[in-house]
Parts: structure tokens; C-alpha cells; sequence
């Protein structure tokens, strides 16, 4: 069920619903103290009015029940509002398992869509109703930000990491798209289009736009072209096998372990020094300038589709 | 009431000449020498943003260039935030009056004054001359990589500009924890002193601790934008968002550079049109040091999307709400004080009471944004815009204003036009809800910042914010007119027009030089209504 609220955009995601709720909590709260405040000094200060020119006030400057009040009522208020926006926002940056993954790289002045069966759009993004949609995204040179206020959702879109957000869009329509972070001159014709549609007419949308290759696929051809293989092979000693690495805790050098999601796999194309993996040599050169951020992403893509080996792996990190 | 003189001798006519003023160690003088200064940065930043609010009656972006734009709200932002909101009220009122509410000759370090002021203008005019090399287009906040390697606007004479800025701050602040520190008159204990004082104290902190740390930002800024050092550049292994969290550490705790000064005026006008102590004078005094303390904590409010780890947003969205609480109980402190007052609605005190509702809100709104499954949704969009202007030009310049017309007699020794006082003050008052309401309602409905072209179903809202504006504009003018009119034909105000209480009013208006023609004594609390009304020098006693 959604509906819309006067002067709030619609309700097309999963979540919308609650952000409105906690705004009308918040709406109802603050309007409730602003009026108080409003009623109070009007009041006071007609009642109390000076009646002869030298009049002063009477004594009453102090009540430790009105400070302990006026402290302890508010704090109840804002810490109870702080936890429901903390629940709200664990939901709103925490994708449920088996979101679709879409590849997002912004640039002045557009947004590049990638989806994981191989379409690309510009400035639009086609998705089936009831899908929940995870985003993965870049920025070519300056921070950007991905908004639809429809869905209640953004987040910051930087360069040289991945930031991701998800939702799940619940009703078929057209939803504006905004670039949110201030990004240079045409900073307000980056927009564009959530285009939700039902399961079958998004069909017919896939269908219709010429594609060749998955992003996986496309990520296969740029793996082949940059020669990964010649390190990465199954069962060499070289370097560490790519097979089912993403998602997986891996060991570094220096004792610390971290989780292989697509910051660490694109930090380690392009800055393989910085994060090396135990039991190896720096021996791997860095991929800057050989990839573009598209690329980067299709080709992240092609990686997390591969399988775990069935072998175990040297460096003694879990397989999941 | 008629019948008073202007002292034959006072700081005004106490020398003559540009050396005399341009060369001043008296901080009320000096007190004037940054009216001027900030009065002139307002109108400059007043005029960009009557520019962003006529190319914003249209949704296409017709009036101007998208880059012409960029520059427009960029400047406004800029001259407002730190050359006029953050030197206001310290440099104008806090100048003027605190030495003498603590009944002092003049502050600890008067040279050290002086250089202030001229730290301020060097600041403005590398500022001015950056504007006139065609201006900055980053946004008063600068993020890279957009300012460090993409925009080919002056960010450099800018940057430098409120770098230098930065200086007076840290300055000014020095100075008045001194003078609080070491140069109270006799009797005047820490728990015997205006409230103005403490909130003075309290921003002085923030001044000092705070601002070096914008210092340091704009120069790797610079560092970065000249040799490319690559602190911000992730491509050399730096970070974007490292600026970010450099730039806010400092920049949130200059909002509470901002408001607590207005505060800490509306404190004086409600005790004195009340006539009555301020309610719970020790935790007004103790919030004070309170906001001041945690608003170095809560900087992160400004990232909850910037891909920043949610947990961080948590901890800094849990410290934000805490910060919020001491605003409040001003609040109802102040409300309270009115009960059982002996209220006389002056100027000065609908400017406090424009405050307490105005301030309210925009503190409220606060806790909106602190809310992160709500800011979210908000985040750089116009609620945002809507919230500090209501906390800015709601709250700090309320008190600016409230302050000025309360002390405005002292300085000058001059009573303005009440007419025409409360005319601007209404103007001000709807011209001000009629420009940013709107603007809240835009933020939810998804209407991002700085932008100069928009979607059409959002002209409604952004003509009646323009139409406001132009409403807020007039009102803002007038005071400038009826403020330079008194001083040469307003009644003369003696030294105590309000009948308030509070050692600057127990001398002559204007002051002498050195404040006092006796150090006073200090025998009494704050607004202390219920004794007896001293004696003012050079007048008899008279009831007023």
C-alpha cells in the first residue's frame, strides 16, 4: 500500500512508507513544541504587560522541578527519536540478500547505468517492480550523489570508491532521478529517470535494447584483454586465485584480514601494493589507466560471478 | 523623559579624524569600526542572493548562466557565513558592551583589537578581490575534488581570504576570555555576570579552539589545488572525504560560534524588558558551556551519506540529539522569565520574541535533520537550506538585530523611530517565514540544493520564497535608514532609556572613553530588578 501525503513525493519503495512515518513523527513533535513556545510567550507577554513605568518583575527565577522537567522531557523525546532513525536508516543502507546488482558511474554531467545483463543506459534506469535493487557506484572525477526522492534513498557518489545504496521499488511509474552533491556547472541537469515497470513490459524493455553480452560477459573480455590470467590461473603460485574471492575474508601481509568486496577488488587492480595478500610478492603492476571506471565495474562484475574452486586455496582464507 | 543631554564629552567626539578611528584602541570605537565592516559584507551578500532568488522565480534557468549561478549562491554563502555571521555579534556588540557589563575600561589586549579588525578587512578585501577576478563556483563548503582540481574559479585569493578571516576570529576570542578572566570590576564574580558575558565566553571557546582547524583545511586546500599534493585526490591514494571531515570539525562548531552570541542578546533584552532575572540564570550559563563543549562533537551530522560507515553516523546522529537539549532549556528559560514579568514590548524585545519562535523552529528542524532515517531523504536538498536559514537568520541575526536596536541608544546616545522599528521588525518577521517555510516543504519534496534550473511543479513554492525575499529585503533596509536618521535628529536617550538594569547602563550615553567616570563597584546579582535603582552619573535619578 502507498499513498501520498500533501507536499511529500510519492511512495514508490519499500521503505518510503516508514521515512514518512518518522517525518510525521517528527512534523507532529516539533509542531506541538513550537506552538507551546509560540502560545507561551504571547501569552506571558500580554498578560504580564508593565502597568506603570516603573514596574519590575516578581521574583520567581528559579525551580529545579521546571529545570529537571524541561531537561528530562526533551531528552526522552530525542533519544526515542534518535533509535527509531537509527532503525530506519540500518534498513535504508542494508540490502537484503539477493539484491540485483546494477553498476552506477557518474560523471559531469550524466549518469551511466549498467545492468548486469548487458544493457547501458543513460540518465534512466529501467527496473521490474518488486525487485530489490542493489547500486554499486563510481564517480569518473568529482563527488556526485544519486537521489530519488520517490524511494526516500541517496547516497554519495565518490571518486576512486564504490558507495553503494539499495531499494525496492514497489510501484510501476516514472520516478525523477537528481544529482544531489553540488558537482560543477550543469550540477542541475544531471537528472534523469527511475523508469519501474511490471515484470513483463520490463521484459520487452530488455529485449528491446540491443545488447550483445552480460556486464559478466563483458567483464570476461576485459579480464582476457588485461592478461589476468597469466597470474591469476587456477593453481598457480603467482597470485591469489580470483574464483569465488569476492565476499570471502582474505589475509594480508600484514596480519589483518579484510572482506574482498568490489572497494577492495577495484583498490586492488589499480593499487595492488596497498592492501597485499599473504604469502605473496608485490609483483603485480597497477591496471590505472588501462581500465575506465565502466570497465572496472563490468569487469568486478565477471568476478563475482565466478564460482568458488573446489580446491582449497593456499593462503588459508574460508571459502563461503 | 525629555529633557536629557548628550555628555559633553564621550568616545564619539573624544578625538577626531580618520587617525582617530583608523587608529583606535577603544573597543567601542572598534565595536563601530566592524559595524561598518559587517554591515557592508551583509549588503554584498544580501545582493547575491537577491540574484539566486530572481533566477529561481523560473524553474528554466533563464536569467543567468548555469556557471554565472554557481558563482551567485557560492558568494552568498561565503560573505554571510564568515563575514557576517561569524564576526556580528562578537565584533559589533560583544566589542561595544562586554567590557563594560563587566565594568572594565576596555578589553585586555586593545592592540591586539585593533589588529583584529584589520585582520577581518584583509580577509574581505582578498576576498573582494577574488569576487572581482570573477569569483568562486565550489559552494561556501569547497569540497574536492571539484574545488582542488575541476573548478577554475578563484579559489585560491578566496580560500586565502577566510584563512586570513580565520585570524580575527581566534583574536577576538583571546581577547575576551582574557578580559572575562582578568578584569571583572571589583565584586563582579563569574556567577554575578550577564549572561551576555557567559555566552560571549562560551563562543570565545569555540573561536579559539575551532577555527584553527578551518586553517589548516584551506591550506592543504590550497596545497592541493597548487602542487597537487593529493591529500583529497583518491587517484595519489588521498581522500575526498578526508576534507569533508576536516572541514566540518571546524565548521559546525562555527554555527555555535554564530548562535551563541545571539543568545546570549536575547538574554539581556528579555531581562531587561521583563525586568526581571533570567530564569535559572545557572543553567542558561552552564547550556552556554555546554552547546559550546559538544558541538565539537556532533560534526558528522553533515556525512550520513557521504559513505561513511553507518555505525559512524549512529554514534554522531546520538551526540547530535544531546546538543540539542541545553538549546532547549534556554528556551524554556527564557519563555519563563516572561511569567510574572513587568513585559514592555520595545523593539528590542520583539526581536527576542521573534527569536524564541523563529529559533525554535530552526533548533527543532535540527533535530529533523539529526534524525537519519529522516536526513537521508533530505540531505542536500532545500530543507536543509530551510533549516539553517531559520536557525541563522531566525535566531542570529534576530539577536543582531535585537541587540543593536537595545544597545543602539548606549552607542550613540540617540533614540530611533519606534514606528518605523516595529514597521521593519514585522516586515523582517514575515518577509523572513514567507522566504524559507516554503523551502522546507521543497526539501521533502526532493528539490536539491544549488540548483539553478528546476522541475516545473516547484515554481509555487520558489515564487512565494522569492516573493518573501524581496519582502525580507525591505525590511532588512530600513533599519540602515531610521539608524543613520537618529543619529543626528533622534531624541536624546540619556543614560538609561530601557530603565534596565546592567552596568552599562549606569553610565552616560555614549560612554566616555574609558567606560566610567568612577570604576564601579559591583554590590549586586544580574538584573537585579527588586533593589533599588542606582544612581547614573551626570543625570538625577528620573522615572523612566
Amino acid at each position: 500500500m502507498s499513498f501520498k501525503l500533501p507536499f511529500f513525493p510519492e511512495q514508490a519503495s519499500s521503505l518510503a512508507g516508514e521515512v514518512d512515518a518518522l517525518t510525521l513523527w517528527l512534523v507532529g513533535m516539533s509542531a506541538f513544541f513550537t506552538l507551546l513556545i509560540a502560545v507561551l510567550v504571547v501569552v506571558f507577554a500580554l498578560r504580564y504587560r508593565r502597568r506603570t513605568p516603573d514596574q519590575v518583575g516578581a521574583r520567581f527565577d528559579e525551580s529545579a522541578l521546571l529545570e529537571i522537567t524541561w531537561t528530562v522531557i526533551p531528552l526522552v523525546i530525542v533519544l526515542f527519536t534518535f533509535a527509531w532513525g537509527a532503525k530506519v536508516y540500518f534498513r535504508l543502507y542494508r540490502p537484503p540478500a539477493g539484491a540485483v546488482e546494477y553498476g552506477i558511474t557518474g560523471k559531469q554531467w550524466m549518469w551511466k547505468v549498467q545492468h548486469p545483463t548487458g544493457q547501458r543506459e543513460i540518465n534512466e534506469l529501467h527496473l521490474p517492480v518488486g525487485q530489490a535493487t542493489r547500486l554499486t557506484m563510481t564517480s569518473e572525477d568529482v563527488i556526485h550523489s544519486f537521489f530519488v526522492p520517490a524511494f526516500r534513498v541517496k547516497a554519495d557518489v565518490i571518486p576512486g570508491r564504490y558507495t553503494t545504496m539499495w531499494f525496492k521499488p514497489t510501484k510501476p511509474g516514472r520516478y525523477r532521478l537528481f544529482c544531489t552533491e553540488y558537482c560543477g556547472t550543469e550540477h542541475s541537469r544531471m537528472i534523469g529517470w527511475v523508469v519501474v515497470q511490471e515484470p513483463e513490459e520490463y521484459q520487452r524493455w530488455l529485449a528491446s535494447v540491443p545488447v550483445v553480452e552480460t556486464l559478466a560477459q563483458q567483464g570476461r573480455k576485459i579480464y582476457e584483454r588485461l592478461g589476468c590470467e597469466e597470474c591469476h590461473a587456477a593453481g598457480s603460485e603467482l597470485a591469489p586465485s580470483l574464483a569465488g574471492l569476492f565476499g570471502r575474508d582474505v589475509q594480508l601481509a600484514n596480519g589483518t584480514t579484510v572482506r574482498a568486496d568490489e572497494t577492495y577488488l577495484r583498490e586492488s587492480i589499480l593499487d595492488p601494493d596497498a592492501k597485499l595478500v599473504a604469502g605473496y610478492d608485490a609483483a603485480m603492476s597497477s591496471y590505472r589507466g588501462q581500465a575506465g571506471e565502466e570497465e572496472l565495474l563490468a569487469l568486478i562484475g565477471y568476478l563475482k560471478s565466478l564460482p568458488a574452486a573446489t580446491a582449497a586455496v593456499g593462503d588459508g582464507s574460508e571459502l563461503r | 523623559m525629555s529633557g536629557h543631554q548628550m555628555p559633553k564629552t564621550h568616545y564619539l567626539n573624544d578625538g577626531h579624524g580618520l587617525k582617530s578611528w583608523l587608529l583606535t584602541f577603544d573597543h567601542k570605537r572598534i565595536g563601530l569600526l566592524y559595524l561598518l565592516g559587517v554591515s557592508f559584507f551583509f549588503l554584498l551578500g544580501s545582493a547575491f542572493a537577491m540574484m539566486v532568488r530572481l533566477e529561481l522565480l523560473t524553474p528554466g534557468g533563464d536569467l543567468m548562466s548555469a556557471d554565472t549561478y554557481n558563482h551567485m549562491f557560492t558568494m552568498h554563502g561565503i560573505f554571510m557565513v564568515f563575514f557576517f555571521l561569524i564576526p556580528a555579534i562578537p565584533g559589533v556588540l560583544g566589542n561595544f558592551a562586554l567590557p563594560i557589563m563587566i565594568g572594565a575600561k576596555d578589553v585586555a589586549f586593545p592592540k591586539l583589537n585593533l589588529l583584529s579588525w584589520y585582520v577581518f578587512m584583509t580577509g574581505g578585501m582578498f576576498t573582494m578581490y577574488g569576487l572581482f577576478i570573477g569569483g568562486v563556483d565550489t559552494g561556501w563548503t569547497f569540497y574536492p575534488p571539484y574545488s582542488s582540481l575541476y573548478s577554475t574559479s578563484a579559489v585560491l585569493p578566496v580560500g586565502l581570504g577566510v584563512f586570513i578571516n580565520g585570524f580575527a576570529s581566534i583574536l577576538t576570542g583571546v581577547n575576551f576570555m582574557v578580559t572575562v578572566h582578568r578584569m571583572r570590576a571589583p565584586g563582579m564574580t563569574w556567577f554575578r555576570l550577564p549572561l551576555f558575558v557567559w555566552g560571549q565566553y562560551a563562543t570565545s571557546l569555540v573561536m579559539v579552539l575551532g577555527t584553527p582547524v578551518v586553517a589548516i583545511t584551506l591550506v592543504l586546500l590550497v596545497l592541493e589545488r597548487v602542487f597537487q599534493f593529493g591529500f583529497f585526490d583518491a587517484a595519489k591514494g588521498g581522500d575526498p572525504v578526508l576534507f569533508q571531515h576536516l572541514f566540518w570539525f571546524y565548521s559546525h562548531p562555527a554555527v555555535y560560534i554564530m548562535i551563541l552570541p545571539s543568545m546570549a542578546v536575547i538574554s539581556e533584552l528579555i531581562a531587561a524588558f521583563a525586568r526581571k532575572r533570567i530564569f535559572g540564570y545557572h543553567a542558561v550559563a552552564f547550556s552556554s558551556i555546554g552547546i559550546a563543549v559538544l558541538g565539537f562533537l556532533v560534526w558528522g551530522h553533515h556525512m550520513y551519506v557521504s559513505g561513511q560507515s553507518v555505525y559512524a553516523g549512529v554514534v554522531f546522529s546520538l551526540l547530535t540529539m544531546l546538543v540539542a537539549i541545553p538549546s532547549a532549556i534556554k528556551v524554556f528559560n527564557w519563555t519563563f522569565t516572561l511569567y510574572k514579568g513587568a513585559v514592555a514590548l520595545e523593539m528590542p524585545l520583539l526581536y527576542a520574541m521573534g527569536f524564541l519562535g523563529l529559533f525554535t523552529i530552526g533548533g527543532l528542524t535540527g533535530v529533523f535533520l539529526a534524525t537519519l532515517g529522516f536526513d537521508v531523504h533530505v540531505h542536500d536538498t532545500y530543507f536543509v537550506v530551510a533549516h539553517f536559514h531559520y536557525v541563522m537568520v531566525g535566531g542570529t541575526i534576530m539577536g543582531y538585530l535585537g541587540g543593536l536596536h537595545y544597545w543602539w541608544p548606549k552607542m550613540t546616545g540617540r533614540l530611533y523611530s519606534t514606528f518605523w522599528g516595529k514597521t521593519s521588525g514585522w516586515l523582517v518577521f514575515v518577509g523572513f517565514n514567507l522566504t524559507f517555510f516554503p523551502q522546507f516543504l521543497l526539501g521533502i519534496q526532493g528539490m536539491p540544493r544549488r540548483y539553478h534550473a528546476y522541475p516545473e511543479e516547484w515554481q509555487v513554492l520558489n515564487v512565494l520564497s522569492s516573493a518573501g525575499a524581496s519582502v525580507l529585503g525591505v525590511g532588512l533596509i530600513l533599519p540602515v535608514l531610521y539608524f543613520l536618521w537618529s543619529l543626528r535628529w533622534g531624541k536624546v536617550a540619556g543614560p538609561n532609556p530601557w530603565g534596565a538594569r546592567g552596568l552599562e547602563w549606569e553610565t552616560s550615553s555614549p560612554p566616555p572613553t574609558l567606560n566610567f567616570d568612577q570604576p564601579p563597584i559591583v554590590e549586586h546579582e544580574a538584573y537585579d530588578y527588586l533593589s533599588p535603582r542606582p544612581a547614573t552619573p551626570a543625570t538625577p535619578s528620573d522615572s523612566h
